[in-house]
């Protein structure tokens, strides 16, 4: 085993654990933080059901954001619908035989990865161009945006510029996912492209990445609209004076 | 009238452009010991501030899940930055939502998050130092709490659960807002915010009942506590007697009158407004909130109602039955609280109240809609209630009723200004330039439907209006109570 596919296996068992138990404790800190008042902006459901609908609108049509901002809901839309259309398609790697809507999905995945691009340099723009979106931007607000460019212009050139040896890709990925380590192309932009996503995987639970399970625990979209029906009492809180 | 520039109404709503440190010399009188002592609070800052600091912020990341999450979630898109009145109306970038919670957050990264325990300059966090805690007063007081930028927020952070948080810490470590800890100690010790004692309110009310007599010759009751009364009105202590607040009294007790209502108010509890809320403080509020659960117990009441009170509303809706519940002694059939407009609305829809709306031809009205009942309540049954009852009542009142740009009305309202603890005159420069969304919106009904009277539901926003209207060229007397007009609408002894 060369140095560099033992590198990239590490590189990858780590990130994988820092993602999957970094996020697990969020989430188990998230879950376990108790809401003492009942705090949801209205207009609100005032069943479940409804919650579950309005988180569904919040999720996948960002309905909030519609309202805010056009042009950052449609570049934050592109952006994330692109992007999940890539990681979709990435299936292909980890999944033999691949399942047929993956093999249906691949062209439409490469036009969703230029969506995705275009989505991220307009949030770019805006937190450039912006006067109030670039006094709020720190430096790691910009980097992050550099980083995932990166993951996908690196993605993308493997597709338009210089092709790589996806066969080989697949075994690496397959074999890491079996823990039977197989050798890693040594493809430069590959490299890049795997190093950064194993960079993200690393930064997601200690950043600002962490608004995709924040949002499913924001008290002020999730709690139903029934203060008066329901009462509502949690532990610290039935114990204050 | 002002020595700094009042913001200029245009034509079209302009989102300014930044300028930095455009308000940072204004921030409200320190609270002193009197106020702070009787609450608990230290009445100077305490040595060791960082470390108590630190410590309630860690403790209150650990005791509302509100705050945990929206410090961690905000990708700083920018969507809530053109949302607040306070920065439309003074251009200082800090007023943003997300620039507001960050003067938070920094902190929250440098002391709680990996990320800014090790690069602090790489994800903007930075020490707790006394800048940063003058920053977080002066901000924190620039904040009414209204919600506007949690509607907006793709995550619902909610910037009022963050300005809650940071003046809980500010009163623990000693530097206090004298208004809102004065009122508190006011309503401890004599009932309400105003400091009206037991056997004032009683002569005012017989004043007000001799008034009523004298203009409709209708003997109209506004009790006090009157054991084995239906109902128990909770009302913000303005509408005793201050203008335009106390037409709204006199039109609840003209409502009661003609439904045949047994109704009172109580001296125990002579005050809805609740401004433990308005400094994050959980004990203080539900130290306030008990008096309202003590005296319906007291005197024996069937039902709780809420007068015209935007916040009061707010904790009486959501929070009531959480920190002074189960009402299980009152009677089932009605929801608990109910606020007047549900009340009124009900009777309406009854065919119990006889109302000539052309009694109010002479006006031209729109409805403010008040932040805390917009965003943080409801009425009647279904969502979105809280619009269309007091629209409805509204309309039964008057002949000529027209709306303000949609854009402003709604879950969308903006604020009066002076709402979250911020009705204070060492605030006024601040008050005049976060009135002016509204102004705007309210210029543009005047100018083309010629609207003169300006209808809300909630004490601090007719305050603020009394105030701010005149220095944007409208008459200060504009605006009312929606029980105003439901009063001179009414047709005693039609009915009864």
């Amino acid at each position: 085993m060369s140095m560099l596919t033992l590198g990239y296996s590490v590189l990858f068992y780590f990130a994988a654990a820092i993602l999957f138990a970094g996020l697990a404790y969020r989430i188990y800190t998230y879950a376990n933080t108790p809401s003492p008042l009942k705090i949801v902006v209205t207009p609100a459901p005032t069943t479940k059901a409804g919650v579950v609908y309005r988180m569904w609108r919040e999720v996948v049509l960002f309905e909030s954001l519609f309202r805010s901002s056009k042009w950052t809901w449609i570049f934050g839309w592109a952006f994330h619908f692109g992007m999940l259309l890539v990681l979709l398609r990435h299936l292909r790697y980890v999944n033999e035989p691949t399942w047929f809507w993956v093999d249906m999905i691949q062209p439409y995945g490469i036009y969703a990865g230029f969506v995705m691009l275009l989505g991220l340099f307009g949030l770019w723009a805006r937190r450039i161009l912006v006067d109030r979106v670039r006094y709020i931007s720190a430096p790691s607000d910009h980097l992050m945006l550099a980083m995932i460019i990166g993951i996908t212009v690196t993605g993308l050139m493997m597709k338009f510029v210089s092709g790589t040896d996806v066969i080989a890709v697949k075994n690496f990925m397959i074999g890491l996912l079996t823990f039977n380590i197989q050798p890693i192309p040594e493809d430069p932009i590959l490299l890049i492209h795997l190093g950064l996503v194993a960079l993200l995987m690393i930064v997601f639970p200690y950043s600002k990445l962490l608004h995709a399970p924040g949002v499913f625990f924001s008290p002020t979209r999730t709690q139903v609209d029934n203060p008066r029906e329901t009462r509502h009492v949690t532990p610290w809180a039935k114990d204050a004076n | 009238m002002a020595d700094y520039e009042v913001p200029k109404i245009t034509d079209i709503p302009v989102v300014p452009a930044i300028q930095e440190g455009a308000m940072a010399h204004s921030s409200p009188f320190v609270s002193r010991a009197p106020f702070q002592e009787p609450m608990g609070y230290p009445d100077e800052l305490v040595d060791n501030w960082q470390e108590v600091a630190i410590e309630k912020m860690g403790d209150l990341t650990t005791k509302y899940r509100s705050l945990k999450v929206f410090l961690d979630s905000c990708v700083k898109c920018g969507a809530c930055t053109d949302k607040c009145h306070y920065f439309l109306g003074t251009s200082d970038p800090k007023n943003m939502p997300v620039a507001r919670q960050d003067l938070l957050r920094k902190v929250y990264r440098r002391y709680f998050t990996l990320a800014g325990k090790f690069f602090p300059k790489l994800v903007g966090a930075t020490d707790l130092t006394k800048e940063v805690l003058d920053d977080w007063y002066t901000y924190y007081h620039q904040c009414s709490q209204c919600r506007r930028c949690s509607v907006f927020c793709p995550y619902g952070i909610d910037t009022a659960e963050i300005s809650m948080a940071a003046r809980e810490i500010l009163d623990v470590v000693g530097v206090g807002q004298k208004y809102c800890n004065e009122i508190i100690g006011k309503v401890y010790e004599i009932g309400n915010n105003l400091g009206l004692p037991g056997p004032a309110l009683k002569a005012t009310l017989e004043d007000l009942e001799e008034d009523v007599e004298d203009e409709t010759g209708i003997e109209v009751k506004y009790p006090l506590d009157v054991q084995g009364a239906d109902v128990l009105v909770v009302t913000p202590s303005a509408d005793f007697f201050a203008e335009p607040h106390i037409d709204g009294l006199i039109g609840y007790g003209k409502v009661f009158h003609q439904a045949g209502i047994n109704w009172t108010m109580s001296s125990h509890a002579s005050e809805a407004a609740n401004f433990g809320m308005f400094i994050g403080s959980y004990d203080n509020m539900k130290r306030v909130a008990m008096r309202i659960r003590e005296a319906a117990l007291d005197l024996g009441v069937k039902r709780i109602v809420v007068g015209e009170c935007g916040h009061a509303w707010r904790v009486a809706y959501q929070f009531w039955n959480t920190l002074a519940g189960p009402f299980d002694f009152l009677d089932p059939n009605y929801p608990v609280p109910q606020h007047i407009i549900e009340v009124t609305h009900d009777l309406i829809q009854r065919g119990a109240l006889n109302l000539d709306p052309s009694a109010n031809d002479d006006k031209r009205v729109t409805f403010h809609d008040s932040c805390n009942v917009a965003r943080a309540t409801r009425m009647g049954n279904m969502p979105g209630g809280q619009f269309i009852l007091p629209r409805e009542v509204i309309k039964a009142s008057v002949n000529n009723y027209f709306d303000m740009a949609p854009e402003t009305i709604h879950d969308s309202t903006f604020c009066c200004g002076g709402g979250g603890g911020l009705l204070t005159d060492d605030l006024m420069e601040l008050r005049v330039k976060g009135a002016m969304p509204r102004m705007q919106a309210l210029h543009e009904v005047v100018k083309e439907n010629d609207v003169n009277y300006l209808a809300a539901i909630c004490a601090i926003c007719k305050s603020q209006f009394t105030k701010t209207l005149p220095y944007y060229d409208l008459p200060m007397d504009m605006i009312g109570s929606v029980h105003g007009l439901v009063s001179d609408a009414i047709q005693l002894g039609t009915k009864e």
